[in-house]
């Protein structure tokens, strides 16, 4: 590996330990955790309290889960843990669309307390009045950045926000009755996909709006979408290629003149906090993802949280319990006219909720504000230097500006050389790196997608920036290199071919012991 | 009102009433003249690099890279927003003071359960789920974290053994979601539409469902049995058609007893051409048999008691589990890790098992949707199955199942005090208070007094169990915590 003189790029090797699959770690007998010996008056009393069990619901064989002692488990799962980058540890610019930003460890410490991770949600509201206030007061922040009235925080995800949306949207219509004959929710092609597919799970049948020849949603499109059938519309702004839709307003005005209501994804959210709102654009409704923009962690695909917000004719449909407030204490009002009922059981992720909480109280208005700025300078600053690589382009809209992120092309370089941006993601694991491509259909061919936020320094930028430009220089001179990455991550190229093969495929270990025999190894 | 109180209040008023705001607003600006603001969390706002950046990208102002926001969207002045706690001193001392209105369960003795149960978390647990390499990790391709694949794919394969299937999914986000998933993959196996729902699950559980079915599927209560809570199986007859889609069940019920006719439920569901789905404690499979043997084609459940804290009822993670057939497979909207072989004898690599059915390829093609969920919740899970091993998991079934039955003795023995149920139960049981002549509430309340939380207030919950209460064992109580519960109820029913 050549890395050029002056390049900031790192001569790195991921962690690999050759670790086994915990069922192979097993000896029999090991025990990893003990349980306190019962009292005798207690054992005397149940005896060996199997015989309290129906005889038909007794389970005769044990689980066949490992045996092993405590210190080899630890080991091993914190084996994993080094084979897993983690954005403590990347410069996480290259998963776009996700927000990747500092999840600051004050944050975690105040969360962990027992004071929030050993409340149950059926205690007495007297002794969660902390816990209330919390929530109660991260709605009232978020109705500021949004301009809407009131949030739920039951929404545990952005793609469960978009559903529980749909929801809102189904009962606003039954109330009025018009719940049939409105069937039909608008979305667009550029937004998340979940804003198609939730939708569709309340029964609604999608329409998806094109851009035009800008990159926009075309305005045209949305004009022979709507009808009376129109239920909603579903919309990110800007969208996944981070260009701002200056026309917002007029979306939704064309929505609601055919009486739809108009659902605001802002999960792209990061680069207009304090500079934009849900409310001026006219939405109806807006959620914002508190694991993206608010800075808790993403644990791997969750524990999520989303926050949803609603403009005032809409409070009563929101899901049940509303944490409200009657001048000395904090309470759960269950009683809302039109509820759609429950979306998840109690009330909310509640340790991304306080971790939200402390985030917003670290930086105050000025600093969500700076939060903005300094994501859309950062990306810019990339967008500049990446339009420059070889073989790389930013599709639509060319030379101008783009808010917090950016869909870019691979697909000259593709053209000229073969090399996939899968193979590039996988070489960029050599230097340390994730790249991400798109969501599905790829609309921009041989995509990437990079949003910096505002956690990294020019220093990582351009750290990252060398990694790109080392690797569409691979590809230009010596492609193989890249089509056969990664060569210093953990693994290299699985074999995919299984995993469409219901024959072959296996989602667990004894699956795969009665597929392939017993191991492989 | 105490100088911290006061402080809190401080944040109500701002935001509620506007001219506080200006005072607040004109302070902030007046220290923004100052000096410029660099923030901890922010590294390119110090102005020397910031003017660099700006110049290389050919702007004079960051403002100019908004062009494309149209003026009238432009907010016109700064956000209420409280004034921010900048050091982390003093964010922390913040944050700690709200906390600290809480009283936990750790200060107090919980008996509530309900779906989610104060178990004990091993230390492991929170030093692998704390892990900056998995906690702050998102969506990373199966080479640079490959960790997070396997990490998860032994979650499957761990709660695989405990449920006796061979499919589970990457974690959904509760119980209450997967039970709506579960029904709706039977709907679309099926092609079916009507689903028949024990009236004893979870009403909390059953109102997610209820939202997430409509208006797609159909939820049609059955009777229980009285005195038993059993499953009332004439009834489930005289209601399972053609048009059937799936029964559900919970198992243990929601109100805590053992349902013992698994077997013939799934016969009688199957003789239709309906699916059997069961809803599981999994702290309960070290000693009571898994659905899957007895006739059920899906379980689905909770991991909270996993390994995983309560957080208010917010650290749920739902699992859905089935046969490893493609009918049932291709229905999962969750993603599925499976294991595979690399250019690299004897290395493990992971992958997405069928992914073209997923809405991340489909949109609304897809199954339902998928997202980000509980991922980290799995960790703690597979962590926590790894710790316990069989016997530590037949150990802990039996320790709750002999306190439970201690529990039972003792607080059947306090006068106009009866057990609900006849039925055995596994970790919950039903105390009857209608004939103290006191409610639930006010029992609780007093119970309060002697550091007790009381069982769950099923009170407006089923009609018939008003004054009822759902009380929860686990094995953080102790015979101290058994004997001074009823010892506080014996002297105030008195």
């Amino acid at each position: 590996m050549n890395i050029q003189k002056g390049s900031k790029l790192r001569n790195f090797h991921q962690a690999k330990w050759d670790e086994k699959v915990i069922f192979e770690l097993s000896t029999p007998g090991e025990r990893g955790i003990l349980l306190p010996d019962l009292e005798p008056e207690v054992k005397a009393f149940a005896g060996d309290g199997l015989s309290s069990v129906p005889e038909n619901m007794l389970r005769n064989d044990p689980p066949a889960l490992p045996e092993i002692a405590q210190m080899r488990v630890l080991k091993h799962f914190l084996r994993l843990s080094q084979q897993n980058l983690g954005a403590d540890l990347n410069i996480d610019i290259g998963q776009g669309t996700c927000t990747m930003k500092y999840n600051p460890k004050i944050n975690e410490v105040l969360a962990a307390s027992p004071k929030a991770s050993a409340l149950h949600p059926a205690q007495d509201e007297s002794t969660v009045q902390g816990a209330l206030e919390i929530m109660s007061s991260l709605d009232l922040f978020l109705r500021q950045i949004s301009g809407l009235d009131r949030f739920t925080l039951q929404t545990s995800s952005g793609s469960h926000a978009i559903m529980v949306m749909a929801s809102i949207v189904r009962k606003y219509h039954e109330t009025r009755g018009e719940g049939s004959r409105r069937n039909e929710i608008i979305t667009t092609i550029f937004s998340h996909p979940s804003d198609a597919a939730a939708a569709a799970v309340k029964g609604y049948k999608v329409v998806t709006v094109y851009h035009d020849e800008t990159g926009l949603p075309d305005i045209e499109a949305l004009k022979k979408a709507v009808s009376a059938r129109t239920a909603a519309l579903f919309i990110t702004n800007p969208e996944d290629t981070g260009m701002f839709n200056p026309r917002i307003a007029e979306f939704t005005g064309i929505v609601h003149e055919a009486g739809g209501l108009c659902g605001y994804d802002q999960a792209n959210a990061n680069g207009i906090l304090g500079i934009t709102r849900a409310r001026e654009a006219g939405f109806d409704m807006c959620f914002f993802n508190l694991h993206k923009t608010f800075g808790t962690p993403h644990g791997c695909g969750g524990p999520a949280a989303a926050a949803l917000g609603v403009t005032r004719k809409l409070i009563d449909y929101l899901p049940v319990p509303l944490v409200e407030f009657d001048g000395k204490k904090y309470y759960l009002n269950w009683d809302l006219p039109h509820t759609i009922g429950k979306v998840r059981l109690f009330y909310g992720t509640f340790a991304a909720i306080v971790k939200a909480y402390a985030w917003i109280m670290s930086l105050g208005a000025r600093g969500l504000e700076e939060v903005a700025n300094i994501a859309v300078l950062n990306n810019n600053y990339l967008l500049k230097n990446i339009a420059a690589i070889k073989g790389a382009t930013a599709p639509f809209k060319a030379g101008e500006h783009r808010i917090e992120q950016v869909r870019y092309s691979w697909e000259e370089l593709y053209k000229q050389t073969g090399v996939t941006t899968h193979d590039i993601a996988y070489r960029m694991a050599d230097f340390g790196f994730h790249l991400w491509s798109s969501h599905h259909p790829f609309i921009v061919p041989q995509p990437f997608t990079i949003e910096p936020t505002e956690s990294y320094s020019k220093e990582e930028l351009d750290e990252y920036l060398d990694g790109l430009r080392h690797v569409a220089e691979e590809a230009w001179n010596e492609p193989e290199t890249v089509k056969t990455a990664p060569h210093r991550s953990v693994v290299h190229r699985i074999d995919e071919s299984t995993f469409d093969d219901p024959e072959k495929w296996a989602i667990t270990w004894r699956a795969y012991q009665k597929k392939h025999g017993k191991t492989s190894r | 009102m105490s100088k911290k109180f006061s402080e809190t209040r401080e944040i109500r008023k701002l935001i509620l009433c506007p001219q506080f705001v200006d005072i607040i607003l004109a302070k902030e600006v007046a220290v923004k003249k100052k000096k410029d603001f660099v923030h901890p969390y922010i590294p390119n706002s110090v102005p020397a690099v910031k003017e660099k950046m700006l110049a290389e990208i050919g702007v004079k102002s960051i403002s100019e890279l908004y062009e494309d926001i149209p003026k009238n969207l432009r907010l016109k002045k700064a956000l209420s927003l409280p004034k921010p706690k900048l050091s982390e001193l003093e964010l922390k001392r913040h944050v700690q003071m709200i906390l600290n209105r809480n009283t936990s369960c750790e200060e107090f003795t919980s008996f509530l359960g309900g779906g989610c149960a104060h178990h004990y978390v091993p230390a492991i647990c929170d030093e692998v789920t704390r892990r900056s390499e998995f906690l702050t990790a998102y969506a990373g391709e199966p080479y640079e974290d490959a960790g997070r694949f396997q990490v998860l794919f032994e979650y499957e394969s761990l709660m695989a053994e405990l449920l006796d299937f061979d499919v589970v999914n990457v974690p959904t986000y509760d119980w209450g979601q997967a039970a709506s998933t579960a029904v709706r993959m039977a709907g679309r196996i099926t092609k079916r539409k009507r689903v028949l729902v024990a009236d004893t699950v979870s009403p909390d559980r059953l109102a997610v469902m209820k939202n997430y079915c409509h208006p797609v599927m159909d939820l049609i209560p059955v009777d229980h049995d009285s005195e038993t809570g059993l499953l009332d199986t004439a009834d489930l007859a005289s209601k399972l058609t053609p048009a059937t889609a799936a029964v559900y069940f919970e198992n243990p019920s929601y109100l805590g007893f053992i349902e013992t006719q698994g077997q013939k439920v799934a016969d009688l569901a199957h003789a239709k051409g309906a699916l059997l789905i069961v809803g599981v404690d999994p702290i309960s499979l070290g000693v009571l048999k898994p659905p899957s043997q007895y006739g059920a084609d899906i379980a689905c459940g909770d991991i909270q008691g996993l390994g995983n804290h309560m957080y208010f009822g917010g650290a749920m993670g739902g699992f859905i589990a089935s046969r490893d057939e493609e009918k049932f497979v291709l229905e999962y909207p969750s993603r599925l890790f499976g294991i595979a072989t690399t250019s690299v004898e004897g290395e493990w690599g992971f992958g997405d098992v069928a992914y073209s059915r997923t809405s991340f390829d489909k949109r609304e093609k897809g199954k339902e949707f998928v997202g980000t969920a509980a991922a980290l919740h799995g960790i703690g899970a597979a962590v926590y199955l790894s710790l316990l091993g069989p016997q530590g998991m037949r150990d802990l079934g039996r320790h709750i199942l002999q306190k439970t039955q201690y529990a039972i003795k003792k607080l059947a023995a306090i006068r106009r005090v009866r057990i609900r149920f006849r039925s055995a139960p596994f970790k919950e049981f039903v105390l009857d208070f209608t004939r103290t002549g006191k409610s639930v509430a006010k029992i609780n309340r007093r119970l309060l007094r002697h550091g007790i939380f009381g069982g769950k207030d099923l009170t407006g919950e089923f009609p018939e169990l008003g004054g009822c209460a759902l009380y929860c064992i686990t094995e953080m109580i102790t015979k101290a915590d058994i004997d001074n519960l009823a010892a506080a109820l014996k002297d105030y029913l008195r």
